[in-house]
């Protein structure tokens, strides 16, 4: 047999499994401009919809007129909430527990809320008719101020008012004043409140991480298309969670769930974005309903910006105590969270603030008070996960900057106060203060690797050296080192503590072998650019023995994919990466099973080898999974059923705690505020790497989304609610030539509960990137008295900085 | 009255006629109208470089173009540069050097990196991040973008070199 001659290393290496850096099999359509994104999508008589959007942000709707709209050569509709009221659509569910209107119902709360939807034969006459559409606004007070918004008696939820007998409750418990949402929190106040009182030291600082947005290259968009023939509502769109939305829209519409089917097809960036569910899909799927006929919805870049998903928006005051030498004895936060209009945050249900309670990061912090107030503002609702796990940027930001404030009143090296601090290898598993159980970690070695690989201390004697060449008058550019220990949490979740809309948080995967030995695989999840189809080919690969290029991986295709609710929060390895390794485990055991029978052994007398399973002791013996396959098929095995398939529903024990060391250095000229930066090292542990050259990617762009929210991008309000950052004129996205090159590097601890030990990684770089550049700013002038400035540091807020530290002479 | 223009252009080859809207912009021309959907639209307003087409020699970011404009032109999207039997170099150098995520930019991204090399055939870097600043990726970070505009640059310089 031809077989032996192979060495076990040229069968690995042809299975293209895990560890590979194996070419990513999406790129031949993408860079042959053959990708199927949903605006590519052109069906026989489809209409285009369009919004009509509030110029206010807070005002009363007194009359709508559509009737010049409607004589626009080409209009067919004109949705009002009107129309949408005899079907219960006018409101729909947020994924936060609260409600949204889909088109204004009597007033608007933000800028750009949708107001009336024309649907008409192109987008051209539906622009047309948008700009007839002739409504009466009655303006009113404008809260743009979270701080503000609790303290005004102006009532912006008129909704959620209750009958005058005291305030209703919110979906998260009692509501302290009518602008307010909930009230969540975690850990022990009175403990920590009193520990802070004991403390030697105190740093107290106030933290806010401004509001921002995801921004995808490809903006939101669907195509509804109802045939009423056979009642069935197929609905394509930028969906980061297919099934999800599938329920959403059955049970919002009453359409019987295996009457809807939900297609994701290729999808250019989510980042989060594309999680929720906006109005746009619910007026295309009226639309289609209405006028029988297909009907698409894409956003523009400045509704985009606008009114879909934003992120951050959290003002967080911390407390953190130590004693005199460093050991940090107790962390207090209290957030004052900005929601906006309606509370469509992305988060599971039980954790309004998503996993803010992951602050204690990466530091064996004994105890610690977190609370979380929401409030509703004049703003676009939102509050997704920008490419972080639910709100754990938000916590890792907080916690890398108190670590740098304590620095600065300890006067304490900020690697030296980190390293005094972390949690131990063996005291993983870790229970922190705050709740999380941490899987496993090695932050030591980790952060020593990247102190010796960027020479840190040398680094330190380059900086002080250039604060004597400043006040010398030799320079005008001072030098930042930005450090960063990220602790994640991503992977959710136990179906125990994490659902979203009662959905469980578990992922599938489902497996066919075909007679010749390759295979289709189907997963609950669906790739923006992750490289999926590539990916958990590789892991199966690895687990059956057929080689990866043989496997082809779909997803997103509610009819034909198991259930799952998608990608977002790092969740797509941990979770379905495990449900790929689990189905794959099934295959391999009744593979074995029938080879036992081909071999004429028992099965305990044959063991899995790369590609095959031999016989113990005889390995000349063997049936590679080829030959299984076929068998599968084509055999009359006695106790075993024909065919070779499986499907796995993944539950996940525990999140994974994936975790990296970052270094910034960064040059900055104080006359212009302009940053340079010099070097950006990373080095992250995501547990087991299935392709490193995917991780590095996914690095890469990571760390390039975390330079713009660090260092200019945001989306700003004045004090009327007018949008200031609606287009990519004002709306940072760096370019090629604004963004430096990275150094990657990693460790390796394999998350113990995860079947192939994998965390999750696309997330990572985006977390620990903005408070490594945020820090790299601040500590460019802590020589100089600065103890913290807020993001974003643009060249403006830079150059004021050092003006008000008078280093404009 | 209609107040459509008889058009006539040239795409990728070949040659289109159609009665348009002056306003008609071009990048729907190309989408909608001609169900070229290589070149994408990300925003609209030029930022972006989704929209990236070739016309008579020059890079044009086809969103803010009127088919007007583009009258009597010739115009290369990315399904002119090459396909599954006539791959271009760069096409295969994106997917070797992992320069694409979402692939959502790729099209523009590529389209105009093909000009940038025939501008300047062997740039630095710094040219070549400089050279591609007009688009926009959210998903790599472009340090393996301009890793592979680089490398077929060089593999085009081989292959000039070897000819001569
Ligand atoms: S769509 Fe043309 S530049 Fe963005
Ligand atoms: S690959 Fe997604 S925008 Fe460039």
């Amino acid at each position: 047999m031809k077989d032996e001659v192979t060495t076990r290393e040229d069968r690995v290496e042809a299975l293209g499994g895990m560890g590979c850096k194996r070419k990513r099999v999406e790129d031949a359509r993408f860079t042959q401009g053959k990708g199927n994104y949903v605006d590519d999508l052109k069906l026989p008589g489809m209409l285009f919809g369009d919004f009509v959007r509030s110029p206010y942000a807070h005002a009363r709707i007194k009359s709508i007129n559509i009737d010049k709209a409607m004589a626009v050569d080409g209009v067919v509709a004109v949705l009002t909430a009107a129309d949408l009221e005899p079907l219960g659509l006018h409101w729909m569910p947020t994924l936060a527990g609260d409600k949204q209107m889909v088109l204004a119902d009597g007033k608007v709360l933000f800028q750009g809320q949708e107001v009336a939807y024309v649907v008409a034969k192109d987008r051209y006459a539906a622009a047309d008719g948008v700009e007839l559409v002739e409504v009466e606004y009655e303006e009113l007070e404008v809260l743009t101020d979270p701080f503000a918004a609790l303290e005004s008696d102006v009532v912006l939820r008129e909704d959620l008012q209750g009958d005058g007998n005291g305030l209703p409750d919110g979906a998260h418990g009692p509501r302290k004043h009518h602008n307010h949402i909930f009230y969540w929190e975690a850990g022990d106040k009175e403990a920590t409140e009193q520990v802070l009182e004991e403390a030697e030291v105190v740093a107290e600082e106030t933290v806010y991480y401004h509001r921002t947005h995801p921004c995808p290259l490809e903006t939101c968009g669907c195509v509804a298309s109802m045939d009423k023939v056979n009642g069935k509502l197929t609905l394509w769109g930028t969906f980061q969670a297919p099934h999800a939305i599938r329920t959403v829209v059955s049970l919002i519409s009453g359409i019987e769930e295996h009457n809807i089917r939900v297609i994701s097809p290729d999808i250019g960036g989510g980042f989060g974005n594309k999680v929720g569910a906006y109005p746009g899909y619910v007026c295309s799927v009226v639309a289609s309903i209405v006028t029988g006929v297909p009907v698409k919805w894409i956003e523009d870049r400045m509704e985009n910006l606008m009114t879909t998903a934003f992120a951050r928006d959290y003002w967080m005051d911390g407390k953190i105590s130590a004693t005199k030498d460093g050991k940090i004895t107790g962390l207090w936060c209290h957030t004052t969270a900005d929601h906006g209009g309606f509370d469509a945050c992305a988060d599971p249900t039980k954790f309004p603030a998503g996993f803010m309670n992951i602050c204690t990061g990466s530091y064996d912090i004994p105890v610690a008070y977190l609370g979380v107030d929401g409030v509703y503002t004049n703003k676009a609702p939102g509050g997704v996960s920008y490419r972080c796990s639910f709100r754990v940027t938000e916590a890792v930001y907080f916690i890398e900057r108190m670590i740098e404030v304590l620095a600065i009143k300890l006067n304490m090296d900020a690697s030296e106060l980190r390293k005094i601090n972390f949690i131990k290898k063996e005291q993983f598993p870790y229970k922190a203060a705050l709740g999380w159980e941490y899987d496993s970690g090695d932050y030591h070695t980790a952060w020593d690797k990247a102190m010796k690989a960027v020479d840190y201390d040398g680094l330190r004697a380059e900086q002080a050296q250039r604060v004597e060449d400043f006040k010398a008058g030799k320079t005008r550019k001072l030098m930042g080192i930005g450090l960063t220990h990220f602790t994640e949490i991503v992977g959710a979740g136990p179906v125990k503590n994490c659902d979203i809309l009662g959905l469980g948080m578990f992922d599938s995967c489902e497996i066919r072998i075909h007679p010749t030995g390759s295979a289709i695989a189907r997963l609950g999840t669906i790739s923006q650019g992750q490289g999926h189809a590539t990916t958990f080919a590789q892991i199966l690969a690895t687990e059956i023995g057929l080689p990866a290029d043989s496997i082809t991986i779909e997803e997103g295709d509610t009819d034909t994919a198991p259930y799952g609710l998608g990608t977002y929060g790092s969740r797509s390895t941990p979770v379905a990466g495990a449900a790929t390794a689990m189905a794959g485990r099934k295959i391999r055991a009744k593979a074995q099973m029938i080879a036992a029978y081909l071999l004429e052994v028992h099965d305990d007398d044959v063991e899995f080898d790369v590609d095959r399973f031999v016989v113990k002791g005889a390995r000349e013996k063997f049936k590679t999974m080829k030959e299984i396959a076929f068998a599968a098929y084509n055999q009359a095995i006695p106790g075993i059923e024909p065919g070779l398939e499986a499907v796995s529903y993944y539950d996940p024990p525990n999140m994974t705690y994936p975790f990296g060391a970052y270094v910034c250095v960064m040059d900055i000229d104080v006359d212009t505020g302009v940053t340079d930066i010099r070097r950006f090292y990373a080095l992250d542990d995501c547990g087991t790497r299935i392709n490193p050259m995917i991780i590095e990617g996914q690095v890469h762009g990571g760390l390039t989304e975390a330079l713009a929210v660090a260092l200019g991008q945001e989306i700003a309000y004045d004090e009327m609610g007018n949008v200031k950052t609606g287009t990519l004129m004002d709306f940072f996205l760096p370019t090629a030539w604004e963004v430096p090159n990275y150094e990657t590097d990693y460790t390796v601890t394999p998350s113990p509960h995860h079947p192939i030990g994998a965390k999750g990684v696309g997330e990572s770089p985006h977390v620990g990137g903005v408070p490594c550049f945020s820090n790299a700013v601040n500590d460019a002038f802590r020589a100089f008295g600065l103890t913290h400035t807020h993001m974003p540091h643009d060249h403006w807020r830079i150059w004021k900085t050092a003006n008000e530290l008078g280093l404009h002479g | 009255m209609s107040n459509k223009m008889h058009i006539k252009m040239n795409v990728n080859g070949e040659e289109q006629e159609f009665l348009a809207e002056p306003r008609e912009l071009l990048i729907h021309t190309l989408r909608e109208r001609l169900d070229i959907t290589g070149p994408h639209i990300g925003c609209e307003t030029s930022h972006c470089g989704a929209c990236t087409v070739t016309i008579d020699g020059k890079s044009v970011k086809s969103c803010t173009m009127f088919v007007a404009q583009a009258n009597g032109k010739d115009v290369t999207t990315i399904e002119g540069l090459g396909g599954p039997d006539d791959l271009h170099v760069l096409q295969s150098a994106f997917k070797e050097h992992h320069g694409l995520q979402c692939g959502f930019c790729t099209p523009g991204m590529i389209t105009r990196a093909s000009k940038l090399l025939e501008e300047n055939p062997n740039p630095t870097e710094e040219e070549v991040r400089f050279g591609m600043a007009g688009n926009i990726c959210r998903c790599t970070g472009y340090q393996n973008i301009v890793k592979s505009i680089l490398a077929a640059a060089s593999e085009l310089q081989a292959a000039k070199e070897a000819a001569e």
